[in-house]
């Protein structure tokens, strides 16, 4: 077990000590969202009522967006200097040292949104409960985003102009993990409890896990051709 | 044993080589000659299974490459254009996180020996943004004394290294031949090393 995951655990590793160098860009994603997350209050106006309502959604699409900026840099960087071939050639499992590369690309775009939303979620007057569920369902929703995000950039990996294609092929498939990570709030303000958004929004989690890493490393190795 | 028949290699609409065959044994060394652009290159990316030919086949001491890929790569050790070194890290760092990728735990000891054979002490703790274009070959190159490999893939290893590094490096490449194994190799400089087999594309 040591052994089969020791490729993954460096592959983590070893995009977190390069990305320890590159601070600016876990502080750019950051700011980001908490940038847009801002200004939609201030754009609306200080309705409570109102700001409840938007909070999830707000947050979510912020969330969305941060998390789109690092992505076309995801394997852009080591395709363009050969690290990605060697990766290829490794006789470990090159799934697993993609795995790693989008594990650690969560904990530098996805985890600082995950835990500075309860500090933006209080701007928009949420509850303690609602911020705790907000806060939930981004924790599972974030990783989503990675691992999709993952496929689209392996997909528009070497394409000209690939940044806009990528977000357009990846915002739509964004949608379902958006609609229950926000709903989970909405359904718990309207009384039906967030359990069932959750619980199909962790779904999603195990199946993308499962899924992207493997589709990834096939997209991978057709741009490596 | 490394043994390649009748391959053949496109690129868009013009076809590099077609029909390409050749047997390289243990404790030979092959060298790929042709001017620029005649798909040298792309001859080595399907030799070390990173692009797929057209036609043909490879086989690894019986066995073809596409069935065994893992197993291939395990005795392979490729060197490509390429550096596959990541400018913000060090040396030490580049050497230990790339061969621990390829799941080979290096002492940092080892790591920084190997380091200085190629003349690099005193530069093992400096980002690789600040050494030179031979310097970052040599960081590349001592993954040869690192990584034991049966067969080695190197595509212009001669390039940017001065006289003394190419000497190093033709020693090493010698010691390789010795100990049984064998390498494939493009270069435009011409070679102090014992004859070899030569394809000429």
């Amino acid at each position: 077990m040591n052994r089969l995951l020791s490729p993954f655990r460096l592959s983590v590793q070893r995009d977190l000590l390069l990305a320890a160098r590159h601070k600016t860009e876990i502080i750019t994603a950051l700011f980001f969202f908490v940038i847009v997350v801002n200004l939609l209050p201030l754009g609306i106006g200080p309705d409570p009522d109102l700001l409840r309502k938007i909070a999830p959604g707000a947050l979510w699409i912020g969330a969305l967006l941060a998390t789109l900026l690092g992505l076309q840099r995801l394997f852009a960087s080591d395709h363009a200097d050969g690290t990605l071939e060697q990766m290829a050639l490794s006789p470990q499992s090159f799934t697993l040292l993609v795995a790693g590369k989008i594990m650690a690309h969560w904990l530098v775009a996805g985890l600082p949104v995950v835990l500075v939303a309860p500090v933006l979620g209080m701007q928009f007057d949420l509850s303690g409960r609602s911020l705790f569920i907000l806060t939930l369902s981004l924790l599972l929703g974030t990783p989503i985003l990675s691992l999709i995000g993952a496929v689209g950039a392996a997909l528009t990996l070497g394409v000209r102009g690939g940044g806009a294609l990528l977000s357009l092929l990846i915002l739509p498939l964004y949608i379902p993990a958006l609609i229950f990570g926000a709903g989970a709030v909405e359904a718990d303000l309207a009384g039906i409890g967030p359990d069932g958004h959750l619980s199909l929004l962790a779904a999603l989690l195990v199946v993308s896990a499962f899924f992207a890493p493997w589709v990834a490393t096939v997209a991978l190795r057709v741009a490596l051709e | 044993m490394l043994s390649v028949s009748h391959l053949t290699c496109q690129r868009g609409e013009r076809v590099l080589f077609q029909d390409l065959s050749f047997e390289l044994p243990q404790s030979q060394w092959l060298q790929i000659a042709g001017a620029n652009g005649a798909g040298k290159t792309s001859l080595l990316r399907i030799l070390s299974g990173l692009s797929e030919p057209i036609g043909g086949r490879i086989t690894w001491n019986g066995t073809p490459v596409r069935e065994d890929r893992e197993g291939f790569h395990a005795d392979l050790l490729y060197l490509g254009h390429q550096g596959a070194l990541k400018e913000e890290l060090t040396p030490l760092e580049n050497l230990t996180l790339s061969l621990g990728m390829e799941g080979l735990e290096v002492a940092e000891t080892a790591a920084s020996q190997a380091l200085h054979q190629f003349g690099l002490q005193g530069r093992e703790q400096l980002p690789v943004r600040f050494l030179s274009a031979g310097q970052r070959r040599r960081v590349l190159l001592c993954r040869l004394l690192l990584r034991p490999a049966r067969l080695w893939i190197l595509d212009e290893p001669y390039t940017a290294l001065d006289i003394h590094a190419a000497g190093f490096l033709t020693g090493l490449i010698e010691t390789h031949l010795l100990g049984g194994g064998s390498a494939i190799l493009t270069s435009h400089q011409s070679m102090t090393l014992s004859p070899g087999l030569c394809v000429t594309l």
